[in-house]
């Protein structure tokens, strides 16, 4: 052996070659049992699931393509109509891509409201800080669909319960996304304008916003894109826009499958498109900045 | 046995490495020195294949190594092991598990995922801790180690690869002086006791003349100076560095002995 121990060795290198040993045969049987549960949970779960089911997953296996397949051979089949199906639906859209433009901004400034009240460090209020986290937990726990379908029942069905909707769960779960950014500001330019005089919105305005607008307006674009998703399937509960008419063309079942194809091609080219436009932007966002 | 030819690396309009050429026929300590940003990391994570050189030629026994692909680049990986200056280790790993992971390059991933690495190896591994003199740090996670301690377990994951070739990226830049001499007798005796070559980027004149057989000096992206230590004088490191005449070796030091020279003394006193 080299002479290079400085640290010494006091036990002997066979004692900690077993106890290491024993150590990793502990670990491994661990593991083993993590497994064992975990592939018995798994095939009991499914084998509940599928006898509690109406029909029976290996018999409708097969059968999963037989709908899709319908529906496309009969858009194939009309495909010259297409085109103006494209075009009376295209305002269904404006309307789906409205409700999900006009929620994620109210949602935002709801959810920046709630994320600079509930941070420690930042909160105005500081004992009030359990208040409004647990405000925000509630607005993002409650799913859209189901404050969707309280609000039709009072509002009447369109496009503004919907909006209200995801609104709604956008400021919570914004509230979190951004309290998290914010919880790693740093807090001495906060610390410097305060000195100055400033009142708590002049602090967060100047000294928090600065520093968190990237990854804020970054999460905001994300939220974009998953709303234009969640005002899509409102529609099917009756809150107007393309996937009411979608609802509508797929429930009178053959007859109408070019329309029911047209919105989906709507549907996916409008989510592909914001999807590119939105990452591009939060990757020039979140990378180069100044560039 | 080592051969570097017109090695070059460009990112956009810089030239990080020059054409740089280096040829080493037997097992050697070498000692890379230079300023920051002389191109010294950037040749080394050449060697490694950790990048891609813009132009030049890597031979090894023969072996074109810059057209290397695939299995065939991960293997050199393994032969050509890497030490890195901030360690570089998995912190949340116990301390064997990171030596282990010097063997990645044998096992499947399923193997790595369920921890099965077979007992031969981890009693090598337990071993080469136990040669650098840290064998009782094993079950402890790496982030619960010293600066100097962590820096043994990366050379131990680099002596589990069985390389014929360590590369030292400034191995002792994070370290206090007793470690640093600690880290630096490692790798002298892995290069005497076990004929590995062994290339450090070092920051400091001293330690490249102290610990190295050879010294390659860089400035720009060229290499300015290849030779023994002994031919290291002032006026030549006064042009590695491209400092005026100031400049002081011991101003550089990182060797506690330094503080008793006549000239520091008088330096801190003028300071």
């Amino acid at each position: 052996m080299a002479d290079i121990s400085l640290g010494g060795a006091p036990q002997n290198v066979g004692s900690i070659q077993s106890h290491y040993m024993a150590q990793v045969q502990r670990s491994r049987l661990y593991g083993g049992l993590t497994l064992l549960v975990f592939i018995v949970l798994m095939v009991s779960g499914f084998n509940v699931a599928d006898d509690r089911n109406a029909g029976g997953f290996w018999d409708g296996l097969h059968q999963i393509g037989d709908y899709p397949a319908d529906v496309l051979s009969e858009a194939w089949e009309k495909r010259t109509d297409l085109p103006g199906l494209l075009a009376k639906y295209f305002p269904a859209l404006v309307e789906t891509i409205n409700i999900a433009a006009v929620s994620t901004l109210i949602g935002a400034i709801g959810g920046l409201f709630l994320s600079l009240l509930g941070t420690r460090g930042l909160a105005k209020w500081p004992r009030l800080i359990p208040l409004f986290r647990r405000i925000s937990d509630v607005m993002r726990a409650v799913p859209e669909i189901v404050i969707a379908l309280v609000l039709i029942f009072v509002l009447g069905g369109g496009p503004v319960p919907a909006m209200i909707a995801i609104a709604i769960h956008t400021a919570g779960a914004l509230g979190k996304m951004f309290s998290e950014v914010a919880e790693n500001a740093d807090l001495k330019p906060v610390e410097g304008l305060t000195s100055t005089g400033a009142t708590w919105s002049q602090c967060m305005l100047l000294g928090v916003l600065p520093q968190v607008a990237p990854n804020y307006v970054s999460y905001t674009l994300l939220r974009f894109e998953i709303n234009i998703r969640a005002s899509a399937i409102l529609g099917f509960v009756g809150a107007g826009g393309l996937g009411y008419e979608l609802r509508n063309a797929m429930a009178w079942g053959p007859g109408r499958f070019d329309e029911a194809g047209a919105i989906f091609i709507l549907l996916f080219g409008t989510i592909v498109f914001f999807d590119q436009v939105s990452s591009r932007y939060r990757n020039r966002l979140t990378e180069g900045q100044g560039q | 046995m080592l051969k570097i030819n017109a090695l070059t690396k460009r990112f956009g309009d810089t030239t990080a490495v020059d054409a740089a050429n280096i040829s080493v026929d037997k097992p050697t300590m070498i000692g890379i020195i230079g300023r920051s940003g002389a191109g010294k990391s950037t040749l080394l994570r050449m060697l490694n294949r950790l990048s891609d050189a813009t132009a030049g030629t890597i031979t090894f026994e023969g072996e074109d190594i810059t057209a290397l692909r695939g299995a065939a680049k991960r293997s050199w990986q393994t032969r050509c092991a890497m030490i890195f200056q901030q360690f570089n280790l998995v912190p949340r790993m116990d301390v064997v598990s990171n030596v282990l992971h010097g063997t990645l390059n044998k096992r499947s991933t399923l193997a790595t995922l369920f921890n099965l690495y077979p007992q031969s190896d981890i009693h090598k591994a337990i071993e080469i801790l136990d040669r650098l003199g840290i064998a009782e740090q094993a079950p402890k996670r790496a982030e619960a180690l010293s600066g100097g301690q962590q820096q043994r377990v990366a050379i131990a994951r680099a002596l589990m690869q069985d390389p014929r070739i360590i590369l030292a990226d400034e191995p002792i830049a994070s370290l206090d002086p007793m470690n640093a001499q600690v880290v630096m007798q490692s790798l002298r005796a892995i290069h005497e006791e076990d004929g590995r070559t062994v290339i450090a980027n070092l920051h400091t004149l001293d330690t490249a003349r102290r610990y190295c057989g050879r010294v390659i000096g860089m400035r720009e992206g060229r290499i300015v100076f290849d030779g023994v230590p002994q031919q290291l004088t002032t006026g030549v490191a006064r042009d590695i560095y491209g400092a005026g005449g100031d400049f002081s070796e011991a101003a550089t030091s990182t060797e506690i002995e330094t503080l008793d020279r006549q000239e520091v003394r008088e330096a801190a006193v003028i300071a």
